[in-house]
């Protein structure tokens, strides 16, 4: 406690950790709230409250598309069919679901399975235990900018090609490019804009026939669940005829 | 706004300039939510009383009743704060709140003028759009807990009524973006610069349909009358709102004014200029003197006041155009409803979809051409130069440094 009051005094906190930290924190309170809650309707709130958290650190790690889509496709639309599944299959108003210690045991074991293999996964990848992208952008802008400095002092002037450089270290030092969007639409459409120029490169191909695939698959679904609908209602309709 | 903030204060503290920007925003939009709450709240009275050919308020704060609100308020936030006894307690307070939060959220990548907005999105109109599907959910929690059959009802009504009316509301808000390349509200409005000829809504006359079909589904997505059904209070006595009164009625109330203000405002954007007035009083000064004007701080901040005087005029036409609606038409029927949306809205946006997608790509001119125009690939998203303008700010900085140290050294 003294430790983290002296660091506000001195204000050497990161911020964004803080904030990151708080978020994760509602993201995971609300899943476990999910679990142990017996109120189905309670658990459906909780888990909206657990999916817009995780939708927060994605827009917190700046892709801020994928937040979105978290925001639409999971919080929005599962969510609301969830709620319609409940509310239409319930029997009465406020069903409570007991868990049994048996299925406790085996949601433990299989959920700890899981969280022990992501664990271990995480922790292999060296660039994630401990980044230094951020302190080797700041330095490599501040030599740039102490070089660009000396030439000034000589009595040079910046060129173009210079003037870019220094534009291409800010933004690595800043954001990223947190809102490159676009991208991810051309690579959907077959053109990989990050990957390099020449059309004989690998990876250049972009994800297309996926993409086609599952456009494919949800129109088939789509239509299969049309048919079904009608088909029922043709068949009440002869019975009693 | 933040940076500027945090330029103020010394280095290691600019995340408290970070925090008074945030709260700065966060005060200005609840304040638009309230505000307009307030002023609509009283329109709407005085509007649905000349519609039925009455006054309307006369004697609440002057002669055109124009305290009524408050008067409201104020009774309101007196009246008893009541709980059945088969609600669930805990959802039952959430619920409002869910509801305020969501409409509130969506007006963070809202803009009002050229860059004055308080989330600069590039996928703006894609968060707004998930956001505003957000909001049914306090609805449905409110009719779940209440324990009661009407609220029930109420929220079932509108869980069918805004899922379908989102399809249709998707695809709407597609053709605009297509149009302009873009997801970014800002870059959308700015590319409708100019006289009003340059508006999206004559870009073509499939467009011209979009824009009607956007806006009744705009209706029914915020839950208006004649498509109500949520609260149709001949069958319901107040659909979800039954069981409510006091403070948390008037959240839900705020919420659904607030959506409003937020459904014509995007509209405002999406289809007339945004921000740019009929006529370019402002843009054609700063292009004609574009190292005076175009340069100028307090030029392009008046130029900006008079955009956001532009679009909540817009956005009042709107509001005021679904009043007229709400007092003009009976209610509709459950199957008419969801009929409408999926016999006549969705067919005709989908035409009219793949007419402006020909339109656009076969370049045929229409009404936008009929004055030149700035090109609109021309305007792209903010971000693009970001890096060039962190670049230019360096720049100076150091010429700066050199130009004191080299100071110091004569003396």
């Amino acid at each position: 406690m003294i430790g983290l009051l002296a660091a506000a005094t001195e204000a050497s906190i990161n911020w964004h950790t803080v904030i990151f930290y708080v978020t994760a924190l509602v993201a995971c309170g609300f899943a476990v709230l999910v679990a142990t809650t017996n109120n189905i309707v309670r658990m459906a709130f909780a888990l909206i409250v657990c999916l817009a958290a995780a939708s927060g650190l994605l827009f917190l790690a700046g892709a801020y598309f994928v937040g979105a889509m978290q925001l639409m496709i999971y919080v929005g639309g599962t969510v609301v069919l969830l709620i319609f599944g409940v509310m239409l299959t319930a029997q009465k108003a406020f069903i409570t679901m007991q868990t049994k210690g048996g299925d406790w045991i085996l949601g433990l074991l299989v959920g700890g399975t899981l969280l022990a293999i992501l664990v271990q996964l995480a922790f292999l990848v060296p660039q994630w235990q401990s980044s230094d992208y951020q302190a080797k952008a700041d330095m490599n802008l501040a030599t740039y900018v102490d070089k660009l400095e000396q030439q000034l002092t000589e009595g040079q002037e910046i060129t173009q090609p210079q003037r870019d450089e220094l534009a291409r270290l800010e933004i690595l030092a800043t954001d990223g490019m947190p809102q490159r969007t676009g991208e991810i639409g051309l690579a959907l459409v077959g053109v990989r804009a990050d990957q390099g120029t020449r059309p004989d490169e690998k990876g250049l191909a972009g994800y297309l026939l996926p993409f086609e695939i599952v456009s494919i698959h949800l129109l088939v679904v789509l239509v299969g669940a049309a048919f079904l609908a009608r088909a029922k209602r043709h068949h009440a309709g002869g019975a009693t005829r | 706004m933040g940076e500027y903030f945090a330029g103020w204060l010394p280095s290691g503290w600019d995340f408290l300039g970070y925090t008074l920007a945030a709260f700065v925003q966060a005060f200005l939009l609840v304040n638009v939510i309230a505000l307009g709450a307030f002023v609509f709240i009283w329109a709407e009275r005085k509007v649905s009383g000349r519609i039925q050919d009455r006054l309307g308020p006369t004697r609440t704060g002057g002669a055109f009743g124009w305290l009524q609100s408050l008067a409201d308020g104020i009774k309101l936030l007196s009246k008893e704060d009541l709980m059945p006894k088969d609600a669930d307690p805990i959802l039952f307070r959430i619920a409002p709140y869910v509801s305020f939060a969501a409409s509130f959220a969506a007006f963070m990548a809202l803009p009002f003028a050229s860059g004055w907005v308080a989330l600069p999105l590039n996928i703006g109109l894609f968060f707004l759009i998930a956001v505003l599907g957000l909001e049914v959910f306090g609805v449905i929690l409110a009719g779940y807990s209440s324990g009661s059959k009407w609220s029930l009802f109420g929220a079932m009504r509108q869980a069918a009524q805004v899922v379908s009316y989102e399809v249709p509301l998707g695809i709407c808000v597609v053709v605009p973006l297509m149009i302009c390349g873009t997801m970014d509200l800002v870059a959308i409005g700015d590319q409708q610069r100019g006289w009003f000829t340059n508006w999206l809504i004559f870009h073509d006359p499939f467009i011209f349909v979009v824009f009607w079909v956007y806006f009744t589904c705009a209706v029914a997505s915020v839950n208006r009358a004649p498509f109500d059904l949520a609260e149709a209070e001949s069958e319901l006595v107040a659909g979800f709102l039954t069981e409510y009164s006091g403070m948390r009625w008037s959240l839900f109330f705020m919420a659904e004014y607030g959506s409003m203000i937020l459904v014509s405002i995007l509209a405002a954007i999406l289809f007339f200029g945004g921000w740019n007035g009929p006529i370019p009083v402002f843009s054609s000064m700063m292009d004609a003197y574009p190292n005076y004007f175009g340069n100028c701080w307090w030029f392009t901040t008046f130029a900006n006041v008079a955009g956001v005087l532009n679009i909540l005029i817009k956005a009042s036409v709107g509001v005021i155009a679904m009043m007229w609606i709400r007092w003009t038409f009976p209610r509709l029927r459950v199957d008419q409803v969801i009929t409408m949306c999926l016999k006549y809205c969705v067919p005709i946006a989908a035409v009219c979809l793949l007419g402006v997608m020909f339109w656009t790509a076969l370049g045929v001119p229409f009404l936008n051409d009929l004055v030149p125009a700035q090109d609109r690939s021309l305007v792209r998203e903010e971000w693009l130069d970001e890096g060039d303008r962190r670049a230019d700010r360096r720049i100076e900085m150091i010429e700066q440094k050199i130009a004191t140290s080299q100071e110091g050294g004569v003396e």
